[in-house]
């Protein structure tokens, strides 16, 4: 019986790569021969759990379009309904309101993990460019999807960031117009903002995904020694000609990440089950109210992934260069691969400046957060902002100096635990 | 060869021309892509200009119709009725304002170019949408101290971003709102009793 089953799935393996032979290359390419280095700790699982992520957005946005009504009269009262009379609505809802901060909680670390090991360095640079890419689209797809609901933040905060184009000289206002379609945030803004959130968005995200594989699996992952495997000895259990401190994905690494799935399911079902509104960091107390363009909320804020933005935003006093500040903040990050001079990738090898620096840039950005998400009126808050946002610039824009002069130590030859 | 005897200026020519027109086209077959975004005919009905009574404000008063500030396009429309101890205090900010002369010409229509930011001194009419990041400010018309400003002489305080704006919309110094209020085109109907919003006076720009 068990023999005959296995001749009809062999036979069946067989009829398929007769009419379609990619398919097993690519299988293979990317999961069982694609050799990882066996240091993995667990800073790698962000990239798989982002990828979960990623799925668990499409499936429960597809459900939830199913009973959402895109005009800026109904729009409000169909999240209600999904949240009362829709069977299990209001757990789809929150898997995916859930769903877009752990988003941003993964892709954060994801992209710290590149910061501490060096994975945008050569050869990786479209790897992170890739990256940055993602996480733009990604920035773009969560604040239309935050207007969705067309609550008073979601009407207010579209407000404030369309307004953000205004600040460009001549062609501001018109910009303003084009993008909102009407004179204010208005039915035209939300309609257009939905056909980009499950339409348009997601095709790019998708897209740029698919790509930053291809281009992570064609010179190889990283590793926390920041050793390049491929260069180093070859020859192991699976294939001679490979990569010694490499072992294949498929088992091992699905293997790895199923864990890391298990304990961050834990945790995101305890925020969906007990607290998804996270105290209003996850979904603002304000955007419970339906939008009304007469009332503003006394304390406009966006989402806590946004925040360090807005902070920087807020302690510039000029529009204009406020605008400036916030959009090069994001666009530096994109020139990683060419700002690090360090001779070394990760920072286990690297020397004291090194590790300050980028202690202290993960701490002004989590500071910075925290002040975008406060009120804003403190002066020696705005004070305290103005200086974490100057170190923010600087950590940057003197980069290749203090990586060049940096002490390093020197990099073993393969990764260590090898054995 | 089957390469030989080819007229690569020609090739080149035609791959050139191919490729202008090809993206000429593209272009043009953007355009209402593009377009489909701006404001539709419906937007723009509902932005038509907007007719209200002031016969009835009272000085010191901010018209409102039915409990509501007025609205011209979705924004809410400013109408008050200054007292002259208000107007009289507008010289004093001077020092302290970013723009006393509203000199940015794109806050207020030319007629709206002087010393109180209106057609008629009394009359202020304003869109209320703070110049920053497009909150509503509130209106604090009285001449007293207040806990955001101790030498206040009325005027509006944006509770967002905290910017300050005088009894004539002109804006603070060290607030973050760039520019001055902005004053709507509007002009005064039937013998001065009705205010229309939405359009400039005869004859003027």
């Amino acid at each position: 019986m068990a023999n005959a089953i296995s001749r009809a799935w062999g036979g069946m393996c067989e009829w398929f790569n007769e009419r379609t032979p990619g398919l097993l290359p690519v299988y293979r390419k990317h999961m069982s021969e694609y050799y990882a280095p066996k240091n993995f700790n667990i800073w790698y699982y962000f990239g798989s759990l982002a990828l979960l992520v990623l799925v668990n957005q499409i499936v429960t946005g597809i459900f939830l379009t199913m009973n959402y009504k895109p005009s800026a009269k109904e729009a409000f009262d169909s999240v209600e309904y999904i949240m009362r009379d829709v069977e299990w609505g209001w757990l789809i809802r929150y898997m995916h309101s859930t769903g877009a901060s752990a988003f941003f909680i993964v892709v954060y670390l994801h992209m710290f993990r590149g910061l501490i090991y060096g994975s945008y360095q050569k050869p990786r640079e479209l790897v992170w460019l890739l990256g940055m890419l993602i996480y733009l689209a990604l920035m773009a797809e969560a604040f239309m999807g935050y207007v969705l609901p067309w609550g008073q933040m979601s009407f207010w905060g579209a407000k404030v960031i369309i307004s953000l184009f205004g600040a460009i000289p001549v062609v501001g206002d018109q910009l303003v117009e084009w993008i909102m379609g009407d004179y204010l945030p208005a039915d035209a803004t939300l309609n257009r903002f939905f056909a980009l959130h499950v339409v348009a968005l997601p095709l790019v995200l998708l897209l740029l995904v698919v790509l930053h594989l291809a281009a992570l699996h064609e010179v190889g992952s990283n590793n926390p020694d920041g050793v390049e495997i491929k260069k180093g000895p070859k020859g192991n259990r699976w294939d001679p000609h490979k990569p010694a401190d490499g072992i294949p994905f498929h088992p091992y690494y699905t293997v790895k990440d199923l864990v890391g799935v298990g304990v961050f399911l834990i945790i995101v079902s305890l925020v969906i089950f007990f607290e998804p509104t996270v105290g209003g960091w996850f979904l603002e107390h304000d955007n419970f109210v339906e939008a009304n363009r007469l009332v503003t909320p006394a304390h406009i804020k966006p989402v806590w992934y946004f925040t360090p933005y807005y902070a920087m935003l807020r302690v510039v006093p000029s529009k204009l260069g406020g605008v400036l500040v916030m959009f090069s903040a994001i666009a530096l990050l994109f020139l990683m691969p060419w700002l690090d001079r360090s001779p070394v990738k990760s920072i286990r090898y690297r020397g004291w400046i090194s590790k300050i620096a980028l202690a202290l840039f993960a701490f002004a950005f989590v500071w910075l957060g925290k002040i975008g998400a406060g009120p804003g009126t403190d002066p020696v808050e705005t004070l305290i902002g103005r200086v974490l946002t100057f170190y923010y610039f600087v950590f940057f824009i003197s980069m290749p100096l203090w990586t060049k002069i940096d002490a390093t130590k020197p990099v073993p030859e393969r990764v260590t635990m090898h054995d | 060869m089957a390469n030989e005897g080819v007229n690569k200026g020609r090739r080149r020519f035609l791959t050139a021309t191919t490729a202008v027109v090809g993206g000429a086209g593209v272009a043009a077959a953007a355009v209402p892509f593009i377009k489909s975004w701006l404001p539709s005919a419906r937007a723009k009905t509902a932005g038509a200009p907007i007719m209200v009574d002031i016969s009835k404000l009272e000085v010191g008063q901010m018209l409102t119709v039915g409990g509501n500030v007025p609205e011209w396009r979705g924004q809410p429309i400013w109408v008050v009725h200054r007292s002259k101890e208000q107007l009289d205090a507008l010289p004093s900010q001077d020092p302290r304002l970013k723009d006393p002369k509203s000199e940015n010409a794109e806050q207020q229509p030319g007629y709206a170019q002087n010393a109180y930011r209106s057609l008629k001194p009394g009359i202020l009419v304003m869109v209320g949408i703070c110049t920053h990041l497009g909150c509503s400010p509130m209106f604090f018309g009285e001449l007293k101290p207040e806990p955001f400003d101790d030498q206040w002489k009325g005027g509006f305080f944006c509770p967002c971003h905290k910017s300050r704006f005088d009894m004539a919309g002109r804006v603070y110094n060290g607030v973050p709102a760039p520019s001055n209020l902005k004053v709507p085109p509007y002009h005064f109907a039937d013998g001065d009793k009705t205010l229309v919003i939405g359009v400039n006076p005869e004859g003027a720009a």
